[in-house]
């Protein structure tokens, strides 16, 4: 398992000293249904960034929930891990559902 | 914005005549009027806002301006349609929007300000927000089903302006020094212009006998301590209570809403019945 799963650099969220910091912004558009990533805002303080993220990406569409997370809180894998992390998974077919039949009528799967 | 200039463009109306309101028959039907006058703040203040598109300090706040614009002037719409009806002269929104003069219009002056630097558009906003929620929490038990319809749906919008623009004056004034310098002069140059949004008159008293209007005065001491508490944790001080312009319910507006007005009419003026 490679050991590099820093948190990624708070630099990076923070271009130039008069820049805000970044956040990520995760949108929920149906109850069960997951937050997926819809993108990025600017913003000061938690109150603010949930007041973008509402303003960017949730005021057209049907969003039920919005998660708003500061960029360097997030972990990412490196592009070098692809191989290690992700590979494998592509010849053992049987780790894949893809076997079972899906019942009618199930949505969200 | 020159405070000196907002004075000047006010002693019109202190010396001056009456308003010309016969030219539109307002006197005649009160609920007309009284509707115009909702609607006219938001007609107003949402083009106001939408002069921000393109040029707000960040992208977020870009769209969050233009999408209190339109929030706006969506509830603008479908208050001039619904006056309109209630007129009963075949006048439909656009004909109430576009084909008014500014001495037609019966917004609080506050809203036709011109929008100066960016702690004036929060600043004001705020202030009318803070006093928007409360105004539209009383017209959702309207006896006008319509108008009650219509509160309904902007005040989810209104509670979120002020959510807004509430954390933005915190924000400019408990920010840097030059932030907080620039939010407390908008605060002394806006707070006369708040006095007016508190005043009722005989249209406002014959919509509240109706069950459709609203005792104004009465909200004043609520909308204080919203506006006291954010400033407080704004850093911000509260201005003295003192020169109080109005006229804005009387057709009587500054030198600024006729600018305005000639920008904003000046395509459908130039192009009736355009549609795009």
């Amino acid at each position: 398992m490679p050991n590099d799963l820093s948190p990624v650099a708070t630099d990076g969220a923070r271009s130039a000293e008069t820049q805000w910091d970044l956040w990520e912004v995760f949108t929920q558009e149906g109850a069960g249904a997951p937050h997926e990533h819809a993108g990025s805002v600017h913003a000061t303080t938690a109150e603010h960034a949930m007041q973008n993220a509402r303003d960017v990406y949730a005021r057209r569409g049907k969003v039920v929930s919005l998660w708003v997370v500061p960029t360097g809180a997030i972990v990412a894998s490196a592009p070098s891990d692809a191989g290690p992390l992700f590979d494998p998974g592509n010849d053992k077919a049987y780790r894949h559902p893809q076997f079972y039949k899906t019942p009618r009528g199930a949505r969200g799967l | 914005m020159s405070r000196e200039s907002e004075n000047g463009g006010n002693d019109g109306w202190v010396a001056g005549a009456r308003p010309a309101t016969a030219t539109s028959g307002v006197a005649q039907n009160p609920f007309f009027e009284y509707l115009l006058r909702l609607a006219d703040d938001r007609l107003v203040l949402g083009h106001r806002l939408s002069e921000w598109c393109g040029h707000a300090p960040i992208l977020e706040e870009d769209i969050a301006l233009a999408n209190i614009a339109l929030d706006l002037i969506g509830q603008a719409s479908m208050l001039l349609k619904l006056a309109g009806e209630v007129e009963g002269k075949g006048r439909n929104e656009d004909a109430l929007a576009y084909f008014r003069d500014a001495i037609e219009f019966r917004n609080a002056q506050l809203v036709e300000l011109p929008n100066g630097d960016f702690a004036v558009t929060i600043v004001r906003q705020f202030l009318f927000d803070a006093w928007d929620v409360l105004v539209l929490e009383r017209l959702t038990a309207a006896s006008n089903q319509a108008l009650a319809g219509i509160a309904a749906k902007a005040l989810k919008e209104a509670t979120y302006h002020l959510r807004h623009t509430a954390e933005w004056v915190r924000m400019l004034g408990d920010g840097t020094a030059e932030s907080r310098a620039r939010a407390q002069r908008a605060l002394d140059d806006l707070w006369p212009y708040t006095a007016e949004l508190f005043l009722g008159d005989a249209i406002d008293a014959e919509a509240l006998a109706s069950g459709s209007g609203v005792d104004v005065e009465s909200l004043r001491s609520r909308w204080r301590q919203t506006v006291d508490q954010v400033l407080e944790d704004a850093t911000l001080t509260v201005p003295k209570d003192g020169f109080a312009p109005r006229g804005g319910r009387v057709g009587r507006h500054t030198e600024h809403l006729g600018r305005m007005l000639a920008d904003m009419q000046s395509l459908a003026r130039a192009h009736p019945g355009a549609a795009w």
